[in-house]
């Protein structure tokens, strides 16, 4: 491979030739992007002397769509479904962050109860998708019978979603000033019954993993980033968290009344694979937490502001009256149009902070966008993780960061 | 605002036992086993489905009135809209008083995302996402549906609001203008 870089120095020094023949021989191989433990297209060149590896580079872009220049085509509404296939374990978490840019750029104030549905939301896809790792990871490290485990809870949630916003996995859930529907009846009382049924059920799983000897010599010790080294790579989420630095958009920055929430950050002291899973573990404990909360005091009222410019008018209304009509052509065709100014707005994504930039010049598309993807960033750590481990470990380390190839390449 | 994190509590080195990895294997093992006799929760699909809510978001299809009429009026609004623009029509005058429907009316249904937008935006109510999930062809013409296809998937679709009753029912015009008054006009 005549592009990769020069490669940093190997983990330990090439014992000389008499010593061992095959050592200092190096092999260059293809991993990815059909490999069922890179999670997605990802595909990495790999230097192995032997089984130890001494350099890495991902290679991206199997998975390009030109999203953010798709954007630039289209009123903000109609970019929803696109956030979706961002993190595709998290579409309502994307959603979300979308709105939320917007939103703020257009300086609008969602009422109360869009406010809640939209934290509930957020949490149901942190659960959902650190669900998703922890089985896919366990999976890839040989423990193959937690993958059934998660999988249950996780189709408790993606029926939640499924009756919440008419689909499983394509969310499409959120609309500038509020929501695309309201609760649907009983919903309530069904999540409510997974918020108590459900820290069993991760008490089991932490049962299966957490002690076990297996599992912990696969994962103490391997993969390790310091905190220095994690911040300086602008790493967020809990990959950044299990490095033992505090940081949790949903507490620096808090959006969506998550102040007023009771929950915890958990951090990790070491920066291993291990600490990166038990983060995760405790994020779901906080997440369940979070839904409790929320879920006890959901205020009534609308789900969306109640403005003729923004919204859609009500249907029985588009039919029977003129002026709701027009209003329904003019919000479709010429969308809503934003001021003109750039803003920056960041969510506590399950990867981590998804940040949306947008920059409008006063039109009813964004003139450009920009999105933030904490899985794109936290790739850049895999050299550092796995230069000096065996080609085992890598794959430990993959699932310990928890890549999503819809967001990394967009 | 500087973070409090919470500290995740590491489990102590294991002890002398654990080095024969058995009290993991058998505390595995008894985890699994308890599941045995709980219900099961695998479906055997296809022979066993699921209900799928009211609001789930399929195929789109076109609905006709309770009078057979079609009830698109190809006001355009939903190609427009569609994300992926699986959309096309063509429209064409038509003769019932309502003056304007579609001559053709083909969606793609290999582009179609199934957002919901365009049941969202239409003003007739004409179009909906069904509840069908399985698409099934063999060429890529197959997949694009016309007109009568996505009627006839559609079938009628009663309504409280009977918009057009006035014009294609003049009997009942007095019935269905009083509620249509009343409801703000
Ligand atoms: S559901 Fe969405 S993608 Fe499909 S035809 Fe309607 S607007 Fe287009
Ligand atoms: S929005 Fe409704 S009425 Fe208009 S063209 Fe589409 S289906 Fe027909």
């Amino acid at each position: 491979m005549s592009d990769m870089q020069p490669a940093p120095p190997p983990f330990r020094p090439v014992p000389p030739a008499d010593e061992d023949a095959l050592h200092g021989e190096t092999m260059v191989i293809n991993m990815g992007p059909s490999h069922p433990s890179t999670h997605g297209v990802l595909r990495l060149v790999l230097r192995i002397d032997g089984e130890v590896i001494t350099a890495v580079q991902p290679h991206l872009g199997y998975l390009h769509r030109g999203m953010e220049k798709i954007a630039e085509g289209m009123t903000y509404n109609q970019f929803v479904p696109y956030t979706d296939r961002l993190d595709y374990l998290a579409p309502l978490s994307n959603n979300v962050a979308y709105i939320l840019a917007v939103e703020k750029l257009f300086g609008l104030t969602v009422p109360p109860r869009a406010r809640v549905i939209r934290v509930l939301c957020c949490e149901i896809a942190r659960i959902s998708a650190h669900l998703l790792w922890l089985g896919t990871g366990a999976l890839d490290l040989g423990a193959a019978t937690v993958f059934f485990h998660t999988f249950r809870e996780r189709e408790t949630l993606y029926n939640l979603i499924e009756s919440l916003t008419g689909g499983r996995l394509t969310t499409s859930y959120t609309r500038v000033g509020g929501l695309a529907s309201d609760l649907p009846d009983g919903w309530v009382e069904k999540l409510r019954t997974f918020t108590r049924t459900f820290p069993a059920a991760l008490d089991e799983l932490d049962g299966l993993l957490t002690g076990n000897r297996i599992w912990m010599k696969r994962t103490q010790g391997i993969g390790v980033i310091g905190a220095a080294d994690a911040v300086a790579m602008s790493m967020t989420g809990p990959n950044l968290r299990g490095s033992g630095v505090a940081y949790d958009v949903r507490k620096t920055e808090p959006y969506l009344g998550y102040e007023q929430y009771d929950f915890e950050v958990p951090i990790g002291s070491t920066g291993d694979v291990f600490d990166r899973y038990l983060v995760r573990m405790e994020e779901m404990r906080q997440s369940t937490r979070i839904l409790a909360q929320a879920l006890e005091g959901i205020p009534e009222g609308p789900i969306a502001v109640d403005d003729p410019k923004i919204t859609l008018p009500r249907k029985d209304r588009v039919l029977t009256s003129m002026e709701e009509l027009i209003q329904q052509f003019m919000i479709v065709t010429e969308g809503v149009r934003g001021p003109v100014g750039e803003v920056y707005h960041a969510i506590e994504a399950p990867k981590g902070e998804l940040g949306f930039y947008v920059k409008s010049e006063g039109d009813k598309s964004p003139y450009r966008l920009h999105i933030r993807s904490p899985s794109f960033i936290s790739l850049q750590a895999i050299e550092k993780m796995s230069v000096g481990g065996l080609v085992s470990d890598l794959i430990a380390v993959i699932a310990s960061l928890d890549p999503v190839m819809g967001e990394v390449d967009r | 605002m500087p973070v409090k994190g919470m500290p995740v509590r590491r489990p102590q080195t294991p002890g002398l036992l654990s080095t024969t990895y058995l009290p993991s294997i058998f505390k595995g093992m008894w985890i699994t086993l308890r599941h045995i006799f709980r219900p099961k929760v695998t479906m055997q699909y296809p022979e066993e489905k699921w209900t799928l809510p009211d609001n789930y978001r399929g195929l789109p299809v076109l609905v006709k009135d309770d009078d057979g009429r079609t009830k698109c009026v190809a006001c355009f609004l939903c190609e427009y809209v569609c994300p992926p623009k699986a959309i096309t029509i063509q429209a064409r005058e038509i003769t019932t008083g309502v003056e304007k429907g579609p001559r053709t009316f083909d969606i793609n249904m290999l582009r179609c995302i199934m957002c919901g937008y365009c049941e969202e935006v239409c003003p007739e109510q004409a179009i909906f996402l069904s509840k069908t999930y399985n698409l099934v062809g063999v060429s890529r013409e197959q997949m694009i549906f016309d007109k009568e296809k996505l009627l006839e998937m559609g079938g009628v679709r009663h309504d409280p609001i009977r918009k057009w009753g006035r014009l294609l029912d003049p009997v009942g015009a007095a019935r269905a203008a009083a509620p249509a008054s009343e409801a703000g006009r």
